[in-house]
């Protein structure tokens, strides 16, 4: 088993004919908890309209969120983005009370692509990836560990792993790259 | 593998991304100080340990987070029912389709 170091830097961490395995540059990332009633206050105040079903993905710009649960969302935007959204969320948390929560270094994400990308995933990934549409995803598991999976095409996925766990994560995901290139 | 539906995400999906989480509909006592010790010890360690229909609970914890109620058959192991936690319990009949 390939053994990674636990401090991750940006770049790429395994490519061969079968997929790359990428640690892309840091991001503000937000965890989201709300009721249903304040929904449309908070997509206002985001100028970004939260999607409401389990796995569903908006974008408006640069931002990003997902609809992990059925009161609970991850956000994901540029740095430079992060005092805006922290802001337009304070501006309305009397009218539309919510927790939002800065979770940017909790977890580290990578770009997995290739023309095996979902191959790679299922080496440690139990669902039916076929479920996931393109431009969907959702919070699952992978070698044990929770995830979020986003995927942005049919070969082409990010997954955030907590950062403590990453090393462990992400050593399969290089050793499944070296792997179904062999096949 | 067992496959779980849960009724948060409304989708049937893999075991491991459950967990179990012991006997659904357990009530604790309203007065806990006013309960006996042979009603505390019933509500902590007393469990039903049905063969068939057992009403118990799951979290989806690799997926929306969610606690929910399931009727699992303990002899084959099939899901017969999952339902949102809170809400009312299914009467046996409904989820075997059985008339006994
Ligand atoms: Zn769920």
């Amino acid at each position: 088993m390939t053994q990674l170091p636990t401090h991750f830097e940006s770049g790429q961490l395994s490519a061969t004919s079968a997929a790359r395995v990428t640690v892309v540059e840091p991001m503000a990332r937000f965890s989201l908890r709300a009721g249903q009633g304040d929904v449309t206050a908070i997509s206002e105040a985001l100028d970004l309209a939260l999607p409401t079903k389990i796995g569903q993905r908006t974008k408006a710009g640069a931002t990003e969120a997902m609809c992990l649960g059925p009161d609970e969302w991850v956000i994901i935007a540029p740095d430079s983005e992060a005092v805006r959204l922290e802001s337009a969320c304070t501006a309305i948390y009397d009218q539309a009370p919510h927790s939002l929560t800065a979770i940017s270094d909790r977890e580290i994400t990578v770009r997995i692509d290739g023309p095996r990308a979902a191959d790679l995933l299922t080496l440690g990934c139990p669902r039916d990836l076929d479920a996931i549409l393109p431009n969907e995803g959702r919070r699952t598991v992978f070698d044990g560990v929770t995830v979020v999976l986003w995927r942005d095409a049919e070969q082409e996925f990010r997954l955030d792993v907590w950062r403590s766990f990453a090393p462990h994560a992400l050593s399969l995901l290089v050793t499944g790259c070296t792997e179904l290139a062999l096949e | 593998m067992l496959l779980i539906k849960c009724p948060y995400c409304d989708e049937t999906l893999p075991e491991l991304e459950f967990a179990y989480a012991g006997e659904a509909h357990i009530t604790r006592p309203p007065t806990p100080a006013e309960a006996s010790d042979e009603e505390w010890r019933d509500f902590l360690f007393i469990r039903s340990n049905v063969k068939g229909a057992h009403y118990e609970r799951w979290r989806h914890v690799h997926g929306c987070g969610r606690f929910f109620n399931a009727v699992r058959d303990t002899v084959s192991d099939r899901f017969l029912v999952t339902y949102p936690a809170g809400g009312l319990r299914p009467a046996v009949d409904d989820v075997t389709g059985s008339s006994k």
